[in-house]
């Protein structure tokens, strides 16, 4: 990447990683009691969980697999299919899940 | 003039060329293979939910199954999960390195970094087979009922006991089994002289028997210890069957993704990318190790958070 001096975006990503794994592993230690409140399903935490996650997977998807810099139809050939199908399955194995039961 | 323009704009295309995509041929091949390994393992994920919103009440809670560290005594949930996981990061920031190294053809500290990249695949796949043997060997042991359900023994404190316990009392024996075979005789003499200790289903919401119900549980039942495809003390045989393919397909992943850059590796040090020119080869690899990274950050937090 012309763009990018050094190596220090990476040990920029590298760090925003590492606190966001390391606040995930904390809550998931001491479960904070407001955070247990059940909405939509599940509790905040679990939401607070997913968002995380999702945040450190664009990071990774974006900068350490340089999908930020690519062309424009590149970046929709990748996104589209996958932001599409995955929340797509997703949601129709879960709520097929919670009336398997009764 | 514009018909012209367009005339051989449409002949440049179909003559190739031109690259749409603005991505070389095995770059392009790779991203296609990681957006269908993608789905693969989004369809997992979502089995392993489907199955737990099935069994929500009872699905046991990976906090209470995943308790060891190398060295530390008692519960210590999460951290060697955490300690995986800034691995397997770590080992990404090297492959980054080594990419951004190999774009200015600096072959020495492409080597350097792919030899890191390298240890850190290995100390990986090292750890998670230390996961599995403690997950297979097992820890406090359960009870299967004659319908193949697995309960837990407690005491009237609510601790959860371990047969170790039940046999040896509370001060004598450990907390975790640790590898001691016990048979349904002991266990159930141990259950009906202590009338403080009941069953109970593990997970969120699981139901709790009285000692009377228990001992006949038992008495029509069998005890497990540790884990495999069949049966498992943790829970349901959904749970342990999930476990075993979801993070042994990470794992096979992890395996191949450390062959593969062996590979490139030993490619740097012959020199070939040197002769050719460029270190694309290296970025190509670089790619599917990340999505390894990619896929634990999900497994991780589907798996050990959620």
């Amino acid at each position: 990447m012309a763009d990018h001096q050094g190596t220090w975006w990476i040990w920029k990503v590298f760090w925003i990683l590492l606190i966001i794994t390391a606040v995930e592993v904390v809550l998931g230690i001491i479960k904070p009691e407001f955070m247990l409140t059940q909405a939509l399903g599940t509790s905040i935490l679990n939401y607070t969980f997913i968002i995380l996650t999702l945040v450190k997977a664009a990071y990774i998807v974006q900068i350490f697999m340089h999908v930020k810099y690519e062309k424009k139809a590149m970046r929709y050939a990748l996104y589209l299919p996958s932001l599409i199908l995955i929340p797509y399955l997703t949601f129709i194995l879960l709520t097929e899940g919670s009336y398997l039961f009764s | 003039m514009a018909s012209t323009a367009e005339m051989t704009q449409e002949e440049n295309h179909w003559g190739g060329g031109s690259r749409p995509l603005g991505a070389r041929y095995g770059k392009l091949m790779m991203w296609f293979f990681l957006l269908s390994d993608a789905l693969t393992f989004s369809g997992f994920l979502t089995a392993y939910g489907l199955m737990r919103f099935k069994y929500e009440s009872t699905w046991p809670i990976a906090e209470n199954v995943f308790t060891h560290f190398p060295g530390l005594e008692g519960d210590q949930p999460l951290l060697y999960v955490a300690l995986m996981t800034f691995i397997l990061i770590m080992s990404s920031v090297t492959m980054v390195l080594a990419v951004n190294a190999g774009e200015k053809m600096n072959r020495k500290a492409v080597t350097n970094w792919m030899l890191l990249t390298i240890i850190g695949g290995f100390i990986f796949v090292g750890s998670q087979a230390w996961e599995w043997y403690h997950f297979i060997s097992g820890d406090t042991g359960a009870v299967e009922t004659d319908r193949q359900e697995i309960l837990h023994i407690y005491n009237s404190e609510g601790e959860r006991l371990s047969f170790s316990q039940v046999i040896h009392g509370m001060e004598n024996g450990h907390a975790s089994n640790h590898g001691e075979e016990f048979t349904k005789g002991e266990v159930l003499a141990a259950l009906k002289s202590n009338k403080e200790f009941y069953l109970q289903e593990p997970g969120k919401a699981g139901k709790a028997f009285t000692h009377g119900e228990s001992v006949a549980m038992l008495e029509a039942g069998d005890v497990v210890q540790g884990a495999n495809m069949i049966r498992n003390e943790y829970g349901r045989k959904q749970f342990a069957n999930f476990f075993f393919f979801i993070t042994g397909f990470h794992g096979f992943h992890v395996f191949s993704g450390v062959v593969i850059n062996f590979v490139i590796f030993y490619n740097i040090l012959l020199g070939t990318y040197e002769k050719r020119g460029h270190y694309r080869m290296v970025e190509k690899v670089g790619l599917y190790w990340h999505f390894v990274d990619l896929v634990w950050v999900f497994v991780f937090t589907f798996f050990y958070l959620v």
